[in-house]
């Protein structure tokens, strides 16, 4: 299999920066998603990788091999589109005979490689019916064992699971995830949809006006995002954040009495981010908050959601500041009243309102 | 503001029965959600309330009275699209007028001013108000589309999906702000959704639709705790209810092509082969748990974690909180909630055991 190197590669349109010059790494066997909301860049780095699309500047390397001027064809990736791009002429058999009869692989080869794929798939029972016959589920099947049967180097797909309803996204996630497992073959995800990307990848790529945001597992972009885009941008709802000043180890914040005691492990990196004094973002995620009857912060609860098994009260500190936190499903809280709650102290977390980016608390660990 | 009732409403098109039956009031300040699948009569219903298409039986009624023979522009009900209809090169002040400025109501600009203003305000777009919509994001236009329905003062809102053109965190904050909208308003409201997280979190009652025909009607919590198909219990949660077959043997239950057993639940009396469904948040992994299987798959979400769990040629999906250190591979011992399990006849019913 193979690894993936993007160095400095960029794509512009005209004046416009679809990829800002950016360096990525995909080491053999992982499965990287790229994410991030649309005309973040994501498809266009995919299909730059692809071959699909040149690149203005930069390099691609595959198993530092460099590809960056190869057409698509040379560079044995296969790239999967929405899955479900069968022949309805054709049985299943042969739709996923397809690709090696076009590269003139010899009959043995060919009737070896299908069995193999229909036996991972669990579609052996299926190679003689036509796809109108079969079921979303075993035509997404039919539709990856037509990308698995060329054995390609790696795997790139656009949005594969985009068009399928949230049931069948639901299940097909898995399995192409599983699939992934049993093979380890180097994958490249493009997705739009956090849960999708935070599901399957090793690693994700959080993207945002043609740059990377973040580079990291599912819990890092979760529990520790690099920046408030990202902070927001995963989850749903995404990370409260909430605005304060801070000074001698309180955060000010919105609403009358919200004075917030930062954790002491805080004190010293946040004094020093921050010189002493400032303003200052703070960040935790809705179930990093407790509500009880003698917490700290106090606010109004503005809508309560049935979230299945439990409720998300969204409650506004202020007229500005609305803020998010779990609830017990089976307690019922009146639009208007007020809610007391803490923060986890192990779970909040600070951003620099200038920048953005989080501040580390690298001093205390 | 008023309540609406729809009485053996069935609609017929060419090739289609569209509406098949279809009865349910909607009281006075209520959200009433319709949800269902793309083509399940939603859609049609709306129109049907709104005038905009004809039933072929039944009755519509306002307040008790039919509205029948009441003509779209007399219904003085407010329609909200999945596109927003603004006009591109009106301001947002104009477009929120627009509907004020209506002969009809023969109102001063200083009256129309001080209801924009206020609507506005409410929508957080006051900020807005001098620029062209063309130039709003999508998010802002569709706060003007709905405040251009508030400033009519409707009986009734009918909303079709507006929210699901909007990308996820807009859909989000709209949603919490909608929602507050009507709670503090209380207006009436019947929308329109496929998104069973959008039903399940506005609704104070929810109608599923399948195929032209009333399946359920009840609360979010009945909806979800007391689905009476098997339909219904897919349609709403996500990860979806894990439903598995199973065969009875006097007090036990065995759930096919796996190693899997448990007593019947206190109070059941299934047939001997029926369909058992159970919520992933309900199937909890525990060191002393009763049952085991192997862990195959994890999809950490982060505020949560998906764990697949196979026993035999059977994988149950068990939702946890936070993270996990699991490995695939693992032999895991679990639990299952047996006070929350549900239990639907070969075809599909509740049998409500």
């Amino acid at each position: 299999m193979a690894t993936i190197e993007l160095r400095q590669v960029e794509k512009k349109f005209g004046d416009l920066h679809a990829v800002k010059p950016l360096d990525l790494t995909i080491h053999d066997g992982e499965f990287v998603v790229l994410l991030g909301p649309s005309g973040c860049g994501k498809t266009t780095t995919l299909r730059m990788i692809s071959g699909l699309e040149t690149v203005t500047s930069g390099e691609i390397y595959l198993d530092e091999r460099k590809v960056t001027w190869l057409n698509p064809n040379e560079r044995d990736i296969a790239f999967v589109f929405q899955l479900f791009a069968l022949y309805p002429h054709l049985t299943v058999r042969q739709n996923i005979a397809f690709p090696l009869q076009a590269q003139g692989e010899s009959r043995e080869t060919i009737d070896e490689r299908v069995s193999e794929v229909v036996d991972l798939l669990q579609i052996r029972r299926l190679l003689n019916a036509r796809p109108s016959k079969l079921s979303g589920g075993d035509q997404q099947r039919v539709a990856l064992g037509r990308a698995l049967v060329r054995r390609p180097e790696a795997f790139l797909m656009d949005e594969p699971l985009g068009a399928l309803d949230a049931d069948f996204r639901e299940s097909m996630r898995a399995e192409i995830k599983r699939l992934h497992i049993d093979q380890h073959a180097t994958t490249v995800y493009v997705t739009h949809d956090q849960v999708e990307a935070m599901a399957m990848g090793d690693r994700i790529v959080v993207m945002s006006e043609a740059e990377i945001q973040q580079v990291g597992s599912s819990n890092e972009v979760y529990y520790d995002p690099a920046n408030v885009f990202v902070a927001n941008f995963i989850g749903s709802p995404g990370m409260n954040l909430v605005s304060g000043s801070y000074s001698d180890g309180i955060i000010h914040m919105p609403g009358a009495d919200n004075r917030y005691p930062v954790p002491n492990n805080w004190w010293a990196p946040l004094g020093e981010a921050l010189q002493n004094s400032g303003d200052v973002i703070v960040g935790f995620r809705p179930e990093s908050a407790e509500i009880v009857e003698d917490g700290t912060l106090a606010g109004n609860v503005y809508t309560v959601d049935l979230y299945g098994a439990y409720s998300m009260l969204a409650v506004n500190m202020n007229e500005q500041d609305i803020i998010h936190i779990r609830g017990d499903r089976l307690i019922h809280y009146p639009i208007g009243t007020q809610i007391r709650f803490d923060i986890d102290p192990q779970m909040v977390r600070f951003f620099d309102p200038v920048t953005e980016k989080t501040i580390k608390r690298e001093a205390i660990q | 503001m008023s309540d609406l009732e729809l009485k053996n409403i069935t609609k017929n098109f060419p090739d289609v029965k569209a509406l098949n039956d279809v009865s349910f009031d909607v009281k006075d300040g209520e959200f009433f959600v319709l949800l269902g699948h793309t083509g399940a009569g939603k859609t049609t219903t709306l129109r049907v309330v709104a005038g905009l298409t004809n039933q072929d039986e039944g009755t519509v009624f306002f307040n008790g009275e039919s509205v029948n023979d009441l003509a779209p522009a007399d219904r003085d009900v407010a329609f909200v699209f999945q596109q927003y209809s603004l006009y591109p090169t009106m301001s947002v002040y104009d477009n929120l007028a627009f509907p004020l400025r209506s002969p009809l109501r023969k109102l001063s600009e200083e009256e129309i001013r001080r209801q924009v203003d206020f609507v506005a305000e409410k929508l957080h777009i006051d900020h807005l108000l001098d620029r062209k919509t063309a130039h709003l994001s999508g998010g802002e236009m569709q706060r003007v589309s709905l405040g251009r329905a508030m400033v009519r003062q409707p009986r009734i809102f009918l909303m079709d999906e507006p929210l699901s053109n909007l990308d996820a965190k807009l859909r989000e904050e709209l949603r919490v702000e909608l929602q507050h909208l009507q709670k503090t308003e209380g207006s009436t409201t019947l929308f329109v959704t496929h998104d069973q997280i959008e039903a399940l979190t506005m609704a104070d009652r929810i109608a599923v639709l399948n195929e032209g025909s009333i399946v359920q009607i009840g609360t979010p919590e009945d909806i979800y705790d007391r689905p009476n198909t098997i339909f219904v219990a897919q349609l709403v949660g996500t990860p979806r209810i894990n439903l598995v077959e199973t065969n009875r043997e006097d007090s036990t239950v065995f759930i096919k092509n796996s190693t899997l057993h448990l007593p019947i639940p206190q109070g059941w009396e299934p047939p001997d082969s029926f369909v058992l469904g159970i919520r992933p948040e309900d199937v909890l992994p525990d060191r002393e748990g009763e049952f085991t299987g192997e862990l195959t798959l994890t999809e950490p979400l982060g505020v949560e974690t998906v764990l697949h769990i196979t026993s035999g040629e059977q994988t149950l999906i068990s939702l946890v909180p936070g993270m996990t250190d699991l490995q695939i591979g693992e032999n895991v011992k679990f639990d299952i909630a047996q006070d929350r399990l549900y239990c639907f006849n070969m075809d599909g019913k509740s049998l409500t055991c």
